[in-house]
């Protein structure tokens, strides 16, 4: 076994669990709106609307948001503590990206609610 | 004491020129890259979706804008980005359930990634951008 000190309770496994649950959303997600976007073959703004406008949709795309900003907050975080050694530093471009991430949810709701 | 007697057995090799990365590690390696730039991008991806979405006015600039060959080119590698890091992402909850982890297993798994993916980028990026 690898000698370590643990500082702490939090050792990264509901962070883990949360990568690959959102990924999992994400992947139906994608799939789901491929099969939609085939189906409809949205070239006109009524019909690229309209797939947004209908209920389940609106619900699975802001779903599919959150996940998508919680796993580019897990990955991101990942590639900061890898390559970023100044402790300061890193903690500033966590900050940033919790921060960005927080106001990309507040968008995609606005785009989302507002039609 | 353990510890020492491990780092002591470990064969090293630090004539950098002589190490190729594997197809697996490249598949990794830019599981990464494209997962960062799909962050970078992402409020370009959202001022998309918002335009394409507020007007037919803004929609049909959304269509002008997509239409230059450029911004098709820059497209067409975020939906190769977009497909990679999806199919390496399910390759790697398969190996997390313990499937395919065998050496050859995990090669020939790399290498379906890379061509799916591809495959699945040219028949998108052939419907919504040609």
């Amino acid at each position: 076994m690898v000698n370590r000190l643990l500082v702490g309770a939090h050792y990264g496994l509901k962070d883990w669990i949360i990568q690959r649950a959102t990924a999992i959303i994400m992947a139906l997600y994608t799939v789901i709106f491929l099969v939609v976007v085939g189906a409809v073959g949205p070239a006109s703004f009524e019909a690229w609307r309209g797939i947004f406008a209908n209920g389940f949709m609106k619900f699975a795309s802001f779903l599919f948001f959150v996940s998508v900003f919680y796993h580019a907050w897990i990955g991101v975080r990942d590639i900061w503590m890898d390559y970023i050694k100044p402790a300061g530093l890193r903690l500033a471009m966590m900050i940033l990206t919790v921060a960005v991430l927080v106001g990309y949810t507040g968008w995609a709701v606005q785009i989302l609610w507002r039609m | 004491m353990t510890e020492m007697t491990i780092k002591k057995r470990r064969p090293k090799n630090l004539d950098l020129p002589t190490i190729r990365l594997p197809l697996p590690g490249i598949l990794s390696i830019l599981h990464r890259v494209s997962g960062a730039a799909l962050f970078l991008l992402l409020p370009f991806l959202l001022w998309l979706l918002q335009s394409s979405l507020a007007s037919s006015e803004s929609f049909a600039g959304v269509r002008g804008v997509v239409g230059h060959p450029l911004v098709k080119i820059i497209l067409l590698g975020l939906i190769w980005f977009y497909m990679h890091h999806f199919c390496a992402g399910i390759r790697y909850l398969l190996l997390d359930m313990d499937k395919g982890v065998d050496l050859e297993a995990a090669r020939l798994s790399s290498k379906i990634v890379f061509a799916v993916s591809i495959a699945l980028t040219l028949i998108i990026g052939a419907k919504v951008l040609w």
